[in-house]
């Protein structure tokens, strides 16, 4: 299976401090990977260097995704080949609905414009399986909107843009245990249409409906241990005292 | 460091095309007495209004120039080209309005709209209306739509003309209301009567084409009881170097009941000092709704003012303002409660980027005799840069304890997680900030009508791109 996604000794800062040092990944298509680790252990800066935010700066080391050398690509270029993430606090943009929003993006994406009445049909459809009201639609994109519904509405767009990769930031950190169900299927969904996961999360809620491929355990900047789904029973049963004490 | 890139410049590749003028047409620069008595001459004046105008004169004269607010030391008064003489007659057929003058509203798209969507259009070119028509059945309800000119010169209006003209807004207002007294030409004079509903607006368009010129046009709107009328005006002027003037005055007589609502659209081109005078005077159970947009000229001092002055009257505002590289746009509202129930609300946005500087000034007089009124401020800053400056003032005279006042003021900046969030949606950098401020100013663009909502959305370089190129 091809490397979808190449990570390679990458080193990143957030102004002076460096926070990641030499993290090396790989996601082939098609599978889902799980990054596990402490508060604070660098996983949320992983995947959001991945997408390329301003945030952080490289200071060493590449990322290919899909075969290209994505390391010093703006955001919206990542998006473009297939990158996508889902925020663990999404950002809440008053007088812009989430359909024109997510109409906008799709167009950004896949370089064509849809029809309004196809759209809003494939729009509807994916609502009604993530459980949402038709009349989120219409509402200003995560303005009031609970936790909960946030990050349904971030499954939502992930969706509807059909990454190629799609990388899940806590997605399930303050969902009750019916919300996790709904992201579950969205996820599911997704992963049926072909879709490749990154998940990122320091519990495990969300994973026992979904068949991991491979986990990786993130420490103080570092990838501190990697194997299969078996890694995360064990983490779940030993913490991950083990792994912050490895240097 | 990623390069950082903002949102678009307002295009004004539409409205900065221009007209070469017969300079026979102008009058002399600057404001004497003999320019006055020739203005008067030429508008075939009545002899009170030549009297009005010579009066305004002599307060223009002793009236110190404003020391508050934007600076308007690049403005130099006389040297200001106060009337340009039409060559033709106003007309009331699009065919007859002469060639340029004709293509300048095309390209503004003025016919287009009179077509599509409104009961009647004025035009004004320079210092007079070049085109003036109602629809047949809006003319046939009694509504009167002409220029301030004609009314003045009709048995029919001439009494109601002295008896409003300047009233709401005297000339000792202020300095540039003097000038607007003396020197004013053309506007529009709008009658609806009793219990006549307009579904559909009337629309004035202004274009300063000459070069360091003035504009005084003058607009009074008379609403009788249980009427109502939507009014549209739009303004543009192409860029010059010399400093442009702006001294319109515009006052609205809104009767028991009525509703009025008024929208502009201002896209003065940014040499042009823009100091113009709003006023409506609302009765018992009326209603003013101003919708304004100013996105144009160098300098502008613009407060529409409301005085509420019947039980239960109501005014609303909702304004943007948006001021981009050297312009400095002072922009507010005032309220006046002067009879009990009465109500105000206020609403408005404003933007700054590279260096504009944005200025909302509010301001809320409740009088004793306004027991159980209610206003509700609320205004927004959004600054695009770290060198664009957005300040807010608002002051209330609150003069009895039996109302209702609140007030909120938020000024912020795009912060760069709100981009990336976009970004990583695949929108651009551009688009996204572009989507912020067009969300931003969402409130306002649904007030207004649909084909002044995409023209809004264009000015502010906002129109979202279909696709990617």
């Amino acid at each position: 299976m091809s490397q979808l996604l190449r990570i390679e000794n990458l080193s990143a800062a957030a102004e002076d401090k460096e926070l990641l040092h030499g993290v090396s990944l790989t996601v082939p298509e098609g599978e889902t990977h799980v990054v596990m680790g402490h508060n604070g252990a660098g996983k949320s800066t992983l995947g959001a260097v991945i997408m390329g935010s301003p945030e952080y700066r490289v200071t060493g080391g590449s990322i290919f995704f899909a075969g290209e050398d994505i390391t010093s690509l703006p955001a919206d270029k990542r998006a473009r080949l297939g990158l996508f993430l889902s925020f663990q606090s999404p950002i809440e943009i008053p007088g812009i609905t989430v359909s024109e929003f997510l109409r906008n993006a799709l167009e950004q994406i896949t370089g064509k414009r849809m029809k309004l009445w196809d759209f809003k049909k494939k729009l509807a459809a994916a609502m009604e399986l993530l459980d949402m009201d038709k009349s989120y639609a219409e509402r200003d994109l995560n303005v009031g909107f609970s936790g909960g519904e946030k990050k349904k509405a971030e499954i939502l767009q992930l969706l509807i843009l059909r990454p190629r990769l799609a990388i899940l930031d806590e997605t399930d950190s303050g969902l009750d245990v019916d919300a996790v169900k709904t992201v579950s299927k969205g996820i599911a969904e997704y992963l049926k249409n072909g879709g490749s996961l990154l998940i990122i999360t320091h519990n495990t809620r969300l994973l026992e409906s979904i068949k991991v491929d491979r986990t990786h355990i993130i420490s103080d900047g570092r990838i501190a241990a990697e194997g299969d789904a078996s890694l995360i029973d064990e983490v779940i049963e030993n913490g991950f005292e083990k792994y912050t004490d490895r240097e | 460091m990623k390069e950082k890139t903002q949102v678009a410049d307002v295009d004004r590749s539409r409205y900065d095309f221009r007209y070469a003028e017969n300079e026979g047409d102008f009058l002399d620069s600057g404001i004497t007495p003999d320019i006055i008595f020739e203005i008067s001459e030429e508008k075939n004046d009545p002899d009170w209004m030549r009297e009005f105008r010579l009066k305004s004169l002599e307060i223009y004269n002793r009236t110190p120039m404003v020391n508050w607010g934007p600076d308007t030391e690049g403005l130099d008064v006389d040297r200001i080209v106060t009337y340009i003489r039409q060559k033709n007659r106003m007309n009331t057929d699009w065919n007859d309005v002469p060639e340029d003058i004709k293509e300048t509203f095309e390209k503004l798209g003025i016919p287009q709209a009179e077509r599509e969507s409104l009961a009647g259009v004025g035009a004004q070119y320079d210092s007079e209306l070049v085109y003036h028509n109602v629809r047949k059945e809006v003319a046939e309800s009694g509504v009167v739509y002409t220029d301030l000119e004609s009314a003045m010169h009709d048995p029919k209006y001439a009494g109601l003309i002295k008896s409003h003209f300047m009233k709401l807004v005297p000339p000792t207002d202020h300095k540039f209301a003097a000038l607007h007294g003396a020197v004013w030409s053309g506007g529009s004079f709008v009658y609806v009567p009793k219990n006549v509903h307009l579904d559909i607006p009337l629309q004035s368009y202004f274009r300063l084409n000459a070069k360091g010129a003035g504009q005084f046009e003058h607009t009074l709107i008379i609403l009788e009881e249980g009427s109502y009328l939507h009014f549209i005006e739009g303004c543009s002027a192409p860029k010059y170097f010399e400093a442009a003037l702006h001294a319109g005055c515009v006052e609205l007589y809104v009767g028991k009941g009525a509703k009025l609502r008024y929208s502009t659209i201002e896209n003065w081109s940014k040499n042009m000092y823009n100091l113009n005078t709003k006023r409506a005077l609302v009765q018992e159970n009326g209603q003013i709704e101003w919708v304004s947009g100013s996105f144009g000229s160098h300098v502008s001092y613009l407060y529409p003012m409301s005085i509420l002055n019947g039980r239960g009257a109501r005014a609303e505002f909702t304004g943007i303002t948006f001021a981009g590289e050297g312009q400095n746009l002072d922009t507010g509202a005032k309220i006046v409660h002067n009879a009990p129930d009465t109500s105000s609300y206020m609403s408005t946005k404003s933007i700054s980027k590279s260096g504009g500087v944005s200025t909302f000034r509010s301001a809320v007089v409740v009088n004793e005799n306004a027991a159980g009124s209610k206003s509700s401020v609320n205004c927004e800053s959004l600054m695009l840069d770290s060198i664009s400056r957005s300040d807010t003032v608002p002051v209330m005279d609150i003069r009895t304890e039996k109302c209702d006042i609140g007030h909120e003021a938020k000024i912020g900046r795009i912060s760069d997680e709100t981009v990336f969030y976009l970004m990583s949606r695949g929108l651009s950098e551009e688009q996204a900030r572009a989507m912020i401020v067009r969300g931003f100013a969402d409130n306002v663009s649904k007030e207004l009508p649909l084909e002044y909502a995409v023209e809004m959305n264009n000015l502010i370089g906002l129109e979202m791109q279909g696709s990617i190129g």
